[in-house]
């Protein structure tokens, strides 16, 4: 993430998102999933699209944590993904993009 | 500094792959520099699963590693490359672009090809080898227009090809030279015990045949026969056996074995000491291994030797026990499968009824297992190999070991326990239990898929998994940790005690639950478990917490495939006005939904998008329907038959109960769904006996019958009392439901629920009819209040602009999910494929 330039784009205002939970967000022809993490006090971005099935689901996934570690978990067929790295938590070989996030003025803004 | 020893491995396959990851694994990075040349157009992939291509896995599903792990671990991948020449005086390889890559140590993993019998007419159009990813797409390709095949080769091979040509949708036939199938594996009997499975199958089996030619003009019209017999295909697939590569060996000088082979010593060594050869190419002891497991145990061998630079380890003529799946039939074979030249007694148990044949060869003094075979089951299949490769003491009477145990006993035999540490769990990767358990105990693993990473143990065919379960279950028993199911690692508790604290502490979130009772933020495990013993508990609007909800339940509907969702109102009994049939179908047709009848007696209404859910219920509500609760963990449906109103059996009015059971029931939550039933007599139309609970009329009441379910193991509900009026019938299964719904494990069906019940049926009788546990009235109580504050979710979900406003794809735009993509189907719509 270091040096890169970062776009930041206006996704929407916080209260638009579940606590706890997840919501989708559109920018150009991408879908970025969006949660907030209220119990960590974080918010997350990552692809919308798990890679297992190629579905535009993850948003609609539960969030949760393993030992301490930010996941979410696909509807589909419960493929789990670390929020911070979007690594597979099950060792399996596929991923998700990460993006970073920040809050101002009340809004959701993500970095693409 | 010294130069990294340069490593080039020739091939890239399975034993190619596993040879650099052992490599990089046992150097630790910076001594070697390895280049891999592999002449298939991509990285290497799982040859052994090779048939699921049919099946829709991807081609990079079946890789081992992408093309960056390698690049991760500076290994330089040439694919699409083929070696040419090698150079032993120059130590050079040459390939056929012309590149000149030279080597300190040459490891050849050529593996082998598809033996092609030299039959006439072999090079015609429709005759294929299965071998790789490029034939297969070939086959598949030649298919379409094919309706016939014949496959060549009764063994492993052929069979797993002949399942791929039945996957394709041929009708398959497959051709043998021996006397019977799988001939290196199986004895007589258990070959005439898989024919006839694979023939019950449609697979035809004809044996004893020598390909004379292949008949046809330009493509393959048929096989004619030795025996002058003729049979007609217009595809052939020859899967008749493997021919170790060794053409490059053979052309650099080595030493070659007199049917093909790259001879080899105990470290692999070919007859040039900076060469190796290893997996399917090398001949070690006039003997070419064809499976996965002797391949990895050479690499590892080499790269053992090599990091050590000295001779560690060699290898040891390796054992070839096998089980595999062939078209939903079992088969192993383990240890010495025929003991021809072994002096033993046989242990034979044959069922021709449910096609099963058993044999074990066992010492004459009656101690030890030698070897053996199964056919149609083999799920001892770990344990019997262990036996027989650790020399382990039999029971006194091991026909129990083949034996299947009769309900309610423990399968017989030395369990998990008895087995020494040195016992190979995986034979793959060669993992002792020693190792394993060494794991589970020092790194805390916590379940198989840990092990699994931790390890690598599980990893290559997958057969011992079921045993690394065994083990874990085991280790944890033995350090006296958690015998007790928990939910989760968030909550210490199971769901019976769990259910318990919440009620005793009146918590009503799943914030305040996991407050008082767990820890962590919870997880994709926790959360719907909360939410349901929630639902069950106060039975308060789910969608006010959906983030806890499993998506079917947050969104009130089933998602499908693509991520539309499905949505069914319910039909109390299966009956229906024609006006209401109309409402559905002017709704359906307004939306465009695809129309399917449901076992449950009910329509279901799939391909609609998130956002247009509450559009179509609020039509759906407007004609009088409610949710049908399809999403939930709850009641789904009370299917009924005509009854006495119409039928000229009918001793009861079926529908009229059934209406009256699902209407008290319906969106009551449970820890899994629950499915029950009306029959009007005892020819039980319903089908009330695969019910959780199923009610089927008699002259003087109903019979109640409990715990059945359909699913992946049907079981029928059990006779629970009879000749019960109304009312009666009632109390018994408010009773009964909310006994399960206290004390079940997470998603536990009734079924299974009352198999782990301890005291049985009676126990059941005694807590619900003579009210042993002085409960009944507590339970009635609940369930009063569940019933009383029954409410329509979507009702509340349409009205309730906060809830309402959730079903939207985007919330950073109107629009829908571009991504979804349907194709026709018979004049419907559907999903396109994934």
């Amino acid at each position: 993430m270091t040096n890169k330039n970062i776009t930041w784009f206006k996704a929407a205002p916080i209260a638009a998102f579940p606590e706890n939970g997840g919501a989708c967000v559109k920018y150009h022809d991408k879908q970025i999933a969006v949660f907030h993490f209220k119990q960590l006090d974080k918010w997350y971005a990552t692809d919308n699209e798990c890679p297992h099935k190629h579905q535009m689901i993850l948003s609609r996934g539960m969030i949760g944590d393993q030992q301490g570690h930010p996941k979410v978990a696909c509807p589909f067929h419960k493929k789990t993904f670390s929020l911070e790295t979007g690594l597979n938590l099950q060792g399996e070989d596929y991923c998700i993009n990460v993006y970073p996030v920040k809050i101002e003025e009340g809004f959701v803004f993500i970095g693409v | 500094m010294t130069q990294p020893l340069k490593v080039v491995v020739v091939g890239n396959g399975m034993v190619g792959y596993k040879f650099c990851e052992k490599l990089l694994t046992k150097a630790g990075g910076g001594s070697f520099s390895i280049t891999v040349i592999g002449e298939e157009p991509r990285p290497a992939y799982d040859r052994v699963h090779l048939s699921a291509y049919f099946s829709g896995t991807s081609a990079e599903e079946l890789s081992m590693a992408p093309a960056s792990w390698y690049l991760d671990n500076g290994i330089r991948l040439l694919t699409g490359e083929c070696v040419t020449q090698i150079n032993p005086q120059a130590r050079v390889v040459v390939t056929h672009t012309g590149l000149q890559i030279p080597y300190d140590k040459l490891i050849l993993a050529t593996g082998s090809s598809a033996f092609v019998p030299a039959v006439a007419g072999v090079e015609k159009e429709g005759v294929f080898v299965y071998r790789t990813i490029e034939d297969l797409d070939a086959i598949i390709a030649y298919a379409k227009n094919a309706n016939r095949a014949a496959v060549i080769g009764g063994g492993l091979l052929g069979l797993e090809a002949a399942k791929a040509a039945l996957d394709l949708g041929l009708e398959t036939q497959v051709v043998e030279f021996a006397p019977r199938l799988m001939p290196r594996q199986l004895d007589t009997a258990g070959a005439d015990m898989l024919k006839s499975k694979m023939e019950q199958l449609g697979i035809g089996i004809h044996l004893n045949k020598n390909t004379a030619f292949f008949d046809g003009d330009v493509a393959v019209k048929g096989l004619s026969f030795t025996d002058q017999s003729y049979l007609e295909a217009d595809m052939v697939i020859i899967s008749a056996g493997i021919r170790p590569r060794d053409e490059l060996a053979k052309q650099a000088g080595l030493a070659v074995g007199p049917r093909g082979g790259i001879i080899v010593d105990d470290a692999l060594t070919t007859s040039d000491a900076h060469i190796h050869a290893i997996g399917e190419c090398a001949l070690y002891q006039n003997m070419i291994y064809g499976l996965v497991a002797p391949g990895y145990e050479m690499a590892d061998i080499v790269a053992t030797n090599l990091v050590s630079g000295q001779i560690d380890k060699t290898f040891k003529p390796f054992d070839m026990s096998t089980k595999l799946k062939l078209i939903g039939v079992d088969v192993a074979s383990f240890g010495e499968p025929f003991c021809e030249h072994i002096p033993h007694n046989t242990l034979v148990i044959e069922d021709k009824l449910k096609g099963i044949y058993k044999r074990l060869n066992v010492s004459t003094d009656g101690k030890y297992l030698l070897g053996g075979i199964l056919v149609g089951e083999a799920d001892n299949y770990n344990m019997l190999l262990q036996m027989t490769k650790n020399q382990m003491i039999l029971p006194p009477s091991p026909e129990d070991l083949i034996l299947a145990p009769r309900k309610g006993e423990a399968t017989a035999g030395a369990g998990i326990s008895a087995l020494p540490d040195s016992a190979s769990v995986c034979s793959c990767e060669n993992i002792t239990k020693g190792t394993i358990c060494d794991a589970i105990e020092s790194q805390n693993l916590a379940d198989v898929a840990a092990i699994k990473k931790c390890t690598k143990a599980g990893t290559g065919c997958g057969g011992c998994v079921p045993m690394l379960s065994d083990l874990l279950t085991e280790t944890l028993k033995k350090q006296g940790k958690t015998i007790k199911k928990v939910i989760c690692e968030h909550f210490d508790y199971s769901r019976q005690e769990l259910y318990h604290l919440i009620k005793m502490s009146e918590t009503r979130t799943f914030e305040e639950v996991l407050t008082a009772h767990g820890k962590g933020c919870g997880c994709e495990v926790c959360k719907p478990a909360v939410a349901s013993m929630l639902a069950s508990i106060y039975n308060e609007v789910i969608a006010k917490q959906a983030v806890i909800q499993d998506t079917n339940d947050r969104y009130l509907a089933n998602i499908q495939r693509g991520g539309t969702y499905s949505v069914v109102p319910r039909v109390p009994g299966g009956e229906i006005t024609p006006d209401q049939l109309i409402a559905l179908g002017v709704v359906a047709k307004k939306y465009d939904l695809y129309c399917k009848i449901t076992g449950g007696q009910r329509v279901d209404l799939f391909g609609a998008r998130v956002e247009q859910l509450p559009l179509i219920w609020e039509e759906l509500i407007e004609v009088g329907f409610e949710s049908g609760h399809a999403y939930g963990k709850a009641l789904r449906t009370v299917k009924s038959c005509v009854g006495s109103t119409w039928c000229r059996f009918g001793v009861q009015d079926a529908v009229g109960y059934a209406i009256r059971i699902e209407n008290r029931y319906k969106g009551i939550r449970a820890p899994h769904k629950l499915k029950s039933a009306v029959s009007g007599c005892t020819r039980e139309c319903a089908e009330a006996q695969s019910k959780d609970f199923g009610i089927i009329a008699t002259e003087k009441g109903w019979n109640l019958y409990l715990c059945g379910n359909g699913g992946i193991k049907p079981q029928h509900a059990v006779l629970f009392a009879s000749d019960l009026d109304d009312e009666t019938c009632i109390k018994y299964i408010d009773r009964f439901l909310m006994f399960y719904i206290k004390t079940a494990e997470p998603l536990q069906r009734t079924a299974t629920w009352f198999n782990k019940l301890e005291g049985g049926l009676k126990y059941l009788r005694d807590v619900i009819i003579n009210d042993s546990l002085g409960i009944c009235h507590e339970l009635e109580k609940e369930m009063a209040y569940l019933i009383d504050t029954y409410h329509d979710e979507w009702r509340v979900a349409v009205e309730t602009p906060e809830i309402r406003s959730r079903f939207t794809h985007f919330v950073n735009s109107e629009e829908a999910d571009p991504s979804l993509q349907f194709v026709e189907m018979r004049t419907q719509k559907r999903p396109a494929d994934w």
